[in-house]
């Protein structure tokens, strides 16, 4: 995978300035995000019907599920095919405290979270010993263990017990949202609201001493040791933080589609989940989005277009099968490489000979591989 | 802690299944830079991966600095005062240089005093003539090579394990990173092992030398009689000696 980067490499001479701090280039990204992020929260709702609304809020729920396969994936190295089981006991821990108690929904989502996390970094106990296939196939099978275990429990529905769940209510009252988020559209709000507070979080991680660590450890394991990092703790650390933030998405879920069933999580989900993942790019945050977005929005769409959703498993197919081949790092990386080329191109052929002020080669200090490249 | 500073290397018995790596090494490296050398599969890196903890002797007791050298677990040792370089080079690509070196710094857990000045001097003493904050990735094999001599010598390493650092290098660059090797004991103070195939930078670096072959010591001391040696230019050469 290393290979593709290693193509872009650059004679670094010195005549380089000796210490660059970020820059205005580096307070441009916040801008921008800030400004998609109001956009997504105040005018988005407006523009869409209460369907698409729905889609979108479920857009953000497996955003976050996506962003926690990617730090294991794309950050550590794991592959773990049981996250939408990890998912599963999110939304069903959240549900019984939702019944169960009158807590305010944060805190609510915070318990979903912290046990979630207890639960989720057993399961990557094996990854101490495992890797690659073999702990795909672990997680995989604990996935289908915990399906068959939620099948047989039942969600919560108001029932009571430790199980919260009854068989033979007939009027099953519907599991709560938060009173300020109690509409649709409100609601779609405060997903995007925990989600960013998600991607926060797991910036926070990457950004600092665990980020580190972890790209050490997805590099070489010998390396981190001999760097003098604790593997193991940094390995389970990374499932912590995944299934925690997984089981804050099943909290958000519980809320978004008010009734939850054991058949909302099947096992191969997981592996369609790892599918769109690696599509939307596992390295970045935006990938997590990208995923999410190919997920749920794209059923959505074929939903109302008349047209069977069955055709995303071949597309989806041949998505991996692409960025096996061409684009290790996904859809986030390739698309906006892929448009600057496209737009260097276009403006060749349509304004030939006239030099662009300014933009054009600041943006491409970082880029020396297309430098050059792309006669025409 | 007694106040020696060197390593006491005692019966050191390394199997993997049938094959025996290493063959009750016993050797004293002492102050300064030691060379390691031998024929491929003779049992170096083995050594290496002993001291590191990746390898549970089989037999054997290395004492470092007064230290039970093997009772600490392996992640343990950085912060003890172990560092190495690997014959693959392992920068981590996608970190920046800084990064590469201050990873070494946190977790082996330094006192950050001045951890951002600690990591900035090691680059330079490494001679990096780069931008800090360039990732890995952008660098040229032997600008790698430097970050990770860089991460060796962050801190206050006791014993700096420096695993064919040249391999595949050009010879200007060799030179330059044997200059390099040469300034790490009086730099830092850590005792400094060298395994390398290119017997000029190890005669340049190393006042002693200790040859392995097939697991067993045969020959150790001063750089230029041990490369001398019949007995270690046979082994080179491939000879048996033994009938």
């Amino acid at each position: 995978m290393a290979d593709t980067h290693t193509a872009g490499r650059t004679a670094t001479g010195p005549q380089r300035p000796p210490l660059r701090r970020p820059d205005a280039r580096s307070l441009v990204r916040p801008a921008v995000i800030a400004v998609l992020l109001l956009f997504v929260l105040f005018a988005l709702p407006q523009l869409l019907s209460l369907y698409y609304i729905g889609a979108m809020t479920q857009v953000a729920v497996y955003a976050i599920v996506a962003l926690g396969l990617g730090v294991l994936v794309g950050r550590v190295g794991l592959v773990s095919l049981g996250q939408v089981a990890v998912l599963a006991i999110g939304a069903w821990v959240a549900a019984r405290l939702l019944f169960a108690t009158s807590l305010p929904y944060p805190v609510v989502l915070l318990g979903a979270g912290v046990i979630t996390m207890v639960l989720g970094t057993l399961i990557g106990l094996p990854a101490l010993r495992l890797r690659g296939l073999y702990l795909a196939l672990i997680t995989l099978m604990l996935a289908g263990g915990i399906t068959v275990a939620l099948a047989t429990t039942n969600f919560p529905n108001g029932g009571s017990g430790f199980l919260g769940y009854n068989g033979s209510s007939v009027h099953i009252p519907p599991i709560r949202r938060p009173s300020i988020a109690a509409s649709d559209p409100a609601y779609f709000r405060y997903s995007v609201l925990v989600a960013a507070l998600m991607f926060l979080l797991v910036l926070a991680h990457i950004r600092t001493r665990p980020g580190r660590a972890w790209a050490a450890i997805r590099q070489s394991e010998l390396t981190a040791l001999a760097a003098g990092i604790n593997t193991t703790l940094y390995k389970l650390w990374a499932f912590a933080l995944a299934s925690f933030i997984t089981g804050v998405a099943g909290g958000v879920l519980a809320g978004a589609i008010h009734y939850l069933y054991s058949i909302d999580f099947p096992t191969q989900d997981s592996i369609t989940l790892l599918a769109v993942v690696l599509m939307g790019g596992a390295y970045s945050l935006w990938g997590a989005v990208v995923a999410a977005l190919l997920y749920q929005l794209l059923p959505a769409l074929l939903n109302n277009w008349g047209v069977s959703s069955d055709w995303l498993t071949i597309l989806f197919g041949i998505g991996v099968l692409q960025v096996l081949t061409t684009a290790p790092a996904g859809l986030a990386d390739q698309v906006p490489k892929d448009l600057g080329r496209l737009g260097r191109l276009l403006r060749r052929r349509v304004l030939p000979g006239r030099v662009l002020p300014g933009r054009v080669p600041r943006k491409r200090l970082r880029g020396p591989s297309q430098s050059g490249g792309g006669a025409g | 802690m007694s106040g020696s500073r060197a390593i006491e290397v005692d019966g050191l018995t390394v199997r993997f299944g049938g094959v025996t790596s290493l063959d009750g090494m016993s050797l004293t490296f002492e102050d300064g830079t030691c060379g390691l050398i031998g024929p491929n599969g003779a049992g170096k890196t083995t050594f290496f991966n002993v001291l590191s903890g990746f390898v549970r002797p089989a037999g054997g007791t290395v004492r470092a600095f007064g230290e039970d050298l093997l009772s600490i677990v392996h992640f343990r040792r950085a912060r003890w005062g172990v560092r190495r370089t690997f014959q693959t080079e392992q920068a981590i690509e996608e970190l920046s240089v800084f990064d590469n070196v201050a990873l070494v710094y946190e977790h082996a857990k330094l006192s950050g005093a001045s951890r951002r000045q600690d990591v900035l001097g090691a680059i330079s003493f490494a001679g990096l003539e780069v931008d800090p904050y360039a990732t890995v990735r952008t660098l040229g094999a032997g600008e790698r090579r430097l970050v990770e001599v860089a991460r060796a010598v962050v801190g206050r390493p006791k014993l700096v394990l420096l695993d064919e650092p040249a391999a595949g290098l050009p010879d200007e660059e060799t030179e330059h990173l044997g200059e390099v090797i040469r300034r790490i004991p009086e730099q830092t103070g850590a005792l400094t092992i060298l395994v390398d195939h290119d017997m000029s930078l190890v005669s340049a670096c190393c006042e002693t030398t200790a040859v392995l072959d097939f697991g067993k010591l045969i020959a150790s001391g001063p750089t230029a009689e041990v490369l001398r040696d019949d007995r270690v230019i046979r082994a080179y050469l491939g000879t048996a000696e033994f009938q």
